[in-house]
């Protein structure tokens, strides 16, 4: 059944072009089962495909390649449609069929009544595709399809509401942030193919260890180039600006693509080349930095949101700093593991906080909800599950993941107190601003009624994935081939162990004491002096997109409108008129006076004969 | 022979729709129509079945030594100074034959219902325009190409200045002066080429062929080179001769800016392709440098001033002359991927412009503005023309999967081997491209519709026309095999390594 893999990303784009070309005459039943039902078919397939993978792995047998057909050969370069099937990948598929199945069954019931629901789900397969696409690449040019595929997509995706022309702000610095990382991307395309001569992954690892010397500038050059694009795409930094603007797309969205899917694409990228990253030890150090930074700054900024999505989105943007930081300090199949768990339960998250956005009624200001325990007992429960998990307490899926990538930080040669200490500070950070949001919505007092909106399509998903999220942590990756089984057992001691599962615990008690005890004010303490200086900090993210409008893109709308008319053309019209001006000067020499042509002859003779005669 | 009969069939055409004027207005476009479809069905055959045609043979034959020429057709025309009709096409020639007999019905799709006036002398110039291209892609005399290069723009000049739009005197005066002065540089490099060739080899002749090899090298031959070099960079254009193009485009009727922004830009960089490099190659290679500089601050510098346009067509007018600056930096950093990168852009940016163009003229038609402000919210007025303007703007940007990435891809992997300064400035033309982009969807698509346009969706004509486009693009980009594989023999002929 392997044979069928080209399926897999096939049947979304089937999906997508029925969808597309109905023209919006489809009715939305119709629509629901064509957009939903061909991720569930392709679902299907990639676990036939899988289960005959995993058989074809015990036997000995680690990859499987499909070539379609050749889509470009000139001169030595050579790029074809081929899928590449390894751990990583399966994982992957899994991962974007699966969850994707989820969330588009449960868009069915989200997005119920919408005009453009046919355009939703037409976007929402091809995103599909071209998620499958990305990581089913055998080559970094195939790959790089999928990857300007998924930022289409999400862009059209934000942008879906359109006529909010802010939905369309945030669509676009969604689409030209990411893209700034892709020019990078394809920069070190380029170079990848001028020292190596093919742009195949599994060739380039071959060919990157016989060649480069580690710690080369040319590993360097090329590592840093395509970090610039994993940046981008996973919101680190320092191109993480976008992502949390991203949440003005519906929130079905926010939960597939800015949360299980496109974002962690930077994270596969990097899994996928780490062999390149191994020949930059200094290069990879710094992925691990950017990693550790990021997820102490979104941590505080999440600290400090007031709208449901973006605590969400900053959270997200955190916890892809813990799978940066796993990928710096060599623990690949952490990340990926840490990429798996927390697409269960930030899907479950994202997707339950748009089942209380829809009880109450399009609000997401958490500070306009409280005391909603009673009147949404599901969401109420799923959240729960969903928030233990992100924070990682024990025996959740985020608690192995998250360990995993502490216990490496702290053990692995890579690694270092630095980066550790970064990481459970981190851990306390989710624990409490997770809980700050969980304490805000669900307790306190009530000041809105909320209606839970009931049905099998809207509930069903959540809880299969709220399973997951607690349990999810037992599943065993098969990744091993693939980063030559960098899973040893750690070592560590009781006190480090402790001080893992604590702090998080002690950063949710601290949420408690704060939020519901109001054992601490901290509205005081914002309101005053250096509080409020700081939330602004925090809240603005740190200032970045206030310092990137004044470095970047106000001058550069400045000088185009300056420059609107194009002041080359000025140069032409000035000269066209400058003819125009001596052939009126000239003109005037024509008087039609005898006097007047003769003098002037005169004087012309008289001109001539004294340059003859002086000359 | 066939080659001549491919101009013959649209210059008796375009006579014959002229006289047919006085019976009728109907009467001139189905005359174009048939002419054309004539065409498209001779060029068709010359891709798919040569044999039909006899054509085999006769390339084998006449197969000069230097180049593989699928057809060849030469007779004295004035011998005493060595001029003669040389006509020949190669792969590269025929895919742009192609594209422009393609994009010649495209445009008479346009001009269907738009052209109400003086329809006889409008399809008349048309054709006229569309044989004249076909002239210089395929005309292999010196003194026979630069006839062609007037041929074309005489009848282009007529389209703008009478059916244009209300500014149409200036622009098509403006069309005309830099076309003519670049034009008249060429013909003073011609002449001067031909005397120098004459001197040293006591050989009188215009043929590509016996110029072909000159030698000529040092501060003349750089001086000659240059006289080449602006004719073609103000056709293609580039910066800073390419202020002629946004005027052209706003005010010409669309068919006008369909064959413009498909055709007739093309031309610019056939000649460099053709010419400039092959008869100048050491000139040529001291001036590459300079030459991608121009192309990559020529793509960042218009791409700006497309930016902050408010006239639709002014703004795709500028973000032609951005993507044609990839074609400038793959033609010059000329090895194997950038060129073939060059004839993709070439290829999918006619498509892409073209429709763009057709877009936005037929934007004009429906609610007589092109003023963008005044525009928003039409996806809820027109979901057909919607999608087609989001599709050939996603084109545009470059997304993988459709032609125009192929292209600018290919270009930019074969410039960074030559220039990795040049690579890396056109590269933020991925990023820039983005940005006047997606503000055409944000100020057309997106937001209300305040001004409460109702309009008619796309119509059956338009709806084929922008179908058609759409699969040549898809195709482009999904297999672009086919297009590489015709250009390739052109390019090893030319000196290209093809390992």
């Amino acid at each position: 059944m392997i044979e069928l893999l080209w399926l897999v990303p096939t049947i979304p784009v089937i999906g997508f072009l029925i969808l597309t070309f109905s023209c919006g005459k489809l009715p939305q039943v119709p629509a629901a089962i064509i957009g939903a039902g061909s991720i569930g078919l392709s679902f299907l397939v990639a676990v036939l495909a899988g289960m005959d993978f995993m058989a074809m792995s015990e036997a000995g047998t680690t990859s499987f390649s499909q070539t379609l057909w050749t889509w470009m050969e000139v001169g030595s370069f050579k790029a074809g449609f081929t899928l590449y099937l390894d751990g990583v990948s399966l994982v992957m598929m899994f991962i974007i069929t699966g969850i994707g199945f989820l969330i588009h069954v449960y868009a069915t019931g989200y997005m119920n009544d919408d005009p453009s629901f046919a355009r939703f789900f037409a976007y929402m397969n091809l995103f599909v595709a071209a998620m499958l696409i990305l990581v089913l690449a055998d080559n970094l040019l195939l790959l790089f399809m999928g990857w300007e595929g998924v930022g289409l997509c999400s862009y059209l995706l934000i942008g879906f509401w359109f006529k909010d022309p802010y939905n369309g702000y945030c669509a676009r610095k969604a689409f030209v942030v990411t893209r700034v990382g892709d020019a990078s991307m394809a920069l070190g395309l380029f170079l990848l193919f001028a020292s190596l001569g093919t742009l195949n992954i599994q060739e380039l690892m071959v060919l990157a260890e016989e060649q480069w010397v580690v710690g080369s500038g040319i590993a360097i050059a090329v590592t840093l180039l395509l970090l610039g694009g994993a940046v981008g795409k996973s919101a680190q930094l320092p191109l993480q600006t976008w992502l949390p603007d991203a949440m003005a797309g519906p929130t079905p969205i926010s939960a597939l693509i800015h949360a299980a899917t496109m974002v962690t694409a930077g994270v596969y990228l990097i899994a996928r080349t780490h062999v390149l990253y191994e020949l930059a030890p200094s290069v990879q150090y710094l992925v691990g930095v950017i990693g550790m930074i990021t997820l102490l700054m979104a941590g505080f900024t999440a600290l400090v949101q007031n709208d449901i999505k973006k605590v969400l989105a900053f959270s997200t943007v955190s916890q892809i700093g813990y799978m940066f930081l796993a990928l710096g300090v060599g623990a690949y199949s952490s990340a990926i593991f840490h990429l798996m768990t927390h697409a269960f339960f930030k899907a479950l998250l994202f997707l339950t906080a748009g089942s209380i956005i829809l009880a109450m009624h399009h609000e997401q200001d958490i500070f306009k909800m409280g005391g909603l325990r009673k009147d949404l007992p599901w969401s109420h429960a799923l959240f729960l599950i969903g928030t233990i998990a992100l924070v990682a307490i024990f025996p959740t899926s985020g608690f192995f993941s998250k360990e995993e990538i502490l216990a490496s930080a702290l053990t692995n040669e890579h690694g270092g107190y630095l980066l550790w200490l970064g990481g459970v500070a981190g851990a306390f950070m989710t624990g409490l601003y997770s809980f700050r949001l969980y304490f805000l919505v669900f307790f306190g007092k009530k000041t809105h009624d909320g209606h839970e909106v009931m049905g099998w399509h809207l509930q069903g998903p959540l809880v299969v994935l709220a399973v997951l999220a607690l349990v999810g942590g037992f599943i065993h990756i098969p990744v091993e081939e693939v980063f030559q089984a960098h899973a040893e057992e750690h070592h560590i001691s009781l006190f480090y162990q402790a001080i893992m599962i604590g702090l998080p615990l002690f950063g949710a008690l601290c949420a408690y004491l704060i939020f519901v005890k109001k054992k601490i004010n901290v509205e005081k303490f914002a309101g005053s002096g250096v509080g409020a200086k700081l939330h602004r900090f925090f809240y603005t993210q740190w200032g970045m997109d206030w310092l990137y409008d004044r470095v970047i893109v106000f001058p550069y709308v400045g000088l185009a409108k300056l420059n609107k008319k194009d002041f080359v053309d000025s140069i032409y019209n000035g000269t066209a008129s400058l003819v125009r001006h001596i052939h009126n000067r000239v003109t005037e020499t024509q008087t039609g006076q005898i006097r007047w042509y003769t003098m002037t002859m005169a004087l012309g003779v008289l001109l001539v004969i004294s340059i003859g005669v002086f000359a | 022979m066939i080659l001549v009969w491919l101009m013959l069939i649209l210059f008796v055409g375009g006579i014959a729709a002229w006289l047919s004027e006085s019976r009728g207005s109907h009467i001139p476009r189905v005359i174009a129509l048939f002419a054309i479809l004539l065409d498209l069905a001779l060029v068709v055959l010359m891709l798919v079945a040569p044999g039909v045609l006899g054509l085999a043979d006769v390339g084998t034959e006449i197969s000069h030594g230097h180049g593989e020429w699928l057809v060849l057709f030469q007779a004295d025309w004035i011998p005493r100074f060595g001029i003669s009709f040389i006509f020949g096409a190669d792969g590269l020639s025929l895919l742009l034959i192609f594209l422009t007999v393609f994009l010649g019905m495209i445009s008479l799709g346009a001009a269907w219902h738009e052209i109400k006036e003086r329809s006889g002398f409008f399809y008349f110039n048309l054709l006229w325009t569309l044989a004249g291209v076909i002239g210089v892609f395929t005309a292999l005399d010196l003194f026979l190409f630069f006839f062609f290069w007037e041929v074309m723009l005489i009848p282009m000049y007529f389209i703008i200045a009478i059916w244009g739009h209300e500014n149409k005197e200036y622009a098509a005066m403006k069309f005309f002066i830099f076309t003519q002065v670049s034009g008249l540089l060429m013909l003073l490099s011609i002449l001067v080429l031909v005397f120098l060739n004459y001197q040293a080899t006591d050989l009188l002749s215009f043929s590509y062929f016996d110029l072909l090899g000159n030698g000529l090298s040092g501060e003349i031959g750089m001086l000659v080179m240059l006289g080449f070099f602006v004719a073609f960079a103000t056709k293609l254009p580039t910066f800073p001769f390419h202020n002629w193009l946004p005027d052209a485009h706003s005010q010409a009727p669309t068919a006008g800016s369909v064959i413009l922004a498909g055709i007739l830009l093309k031309t610019g960089a056939y000649g460099l392709i053709r010419f400039t490099v092959p008869l100048f190659p050491d000139p040529s290679e001291l001036f590459a440098p300079f030459a991608m500089g121009l192309g990559a601050f020529s793509i960042l510098y218009t791409a700006k001033v497309a930016f902050a346009q408010t006239d639709i067509k002014r703004l795709i007018a500028y973000t032609s002359v951005s993507h044609m600056g990839f074609v400038l930096l793959g033609v010059y950093a000329w090895n194997a991927q950038a060129l073939q990168g060059a004839v993709m852009t070439m290829l999918a940016h006619g498509f892409s412009a073209a429709a763009l163009f057709m877009l936005a003229g037929g934007l004009q038609h429906r609610i007589h503005t092109r003023d963008m402000d005044k525009m928003g919210g039409f996806w809820g007025v027109a979901p057909k023309m919607s999608f087609m303007l989001l599709f050939f703007t996603v084109a545009a940007v470059g997304m993988p999967g459709l032609g125009n990435f192929i292209g600018e891809f290919l270009v930019l992997l074969g410039s960074f081997q030559a220039s990795v300064t040049a690579t890396a400035f056109a590269a933020l033309g991925l990023v820039v491209a983005a940005v006047y982009s997606l503000i055409v969807i944000q100020k057309v698509l997106h937001g209300e519709n305040e001004n409460n346009y109702v309009f008619e969706d796309l119509t059956f004509i338009e709806m084929s026309c922008f179908s058609l486009m759409m699969i040549g693009l898809l195709w482009m980009g999904l297999y672009p095999q086919t297009m590489l594989d015709m250009a390739e023999p052109t390019l090893r002929s030319l000196g290209i390594a093809f390992p």
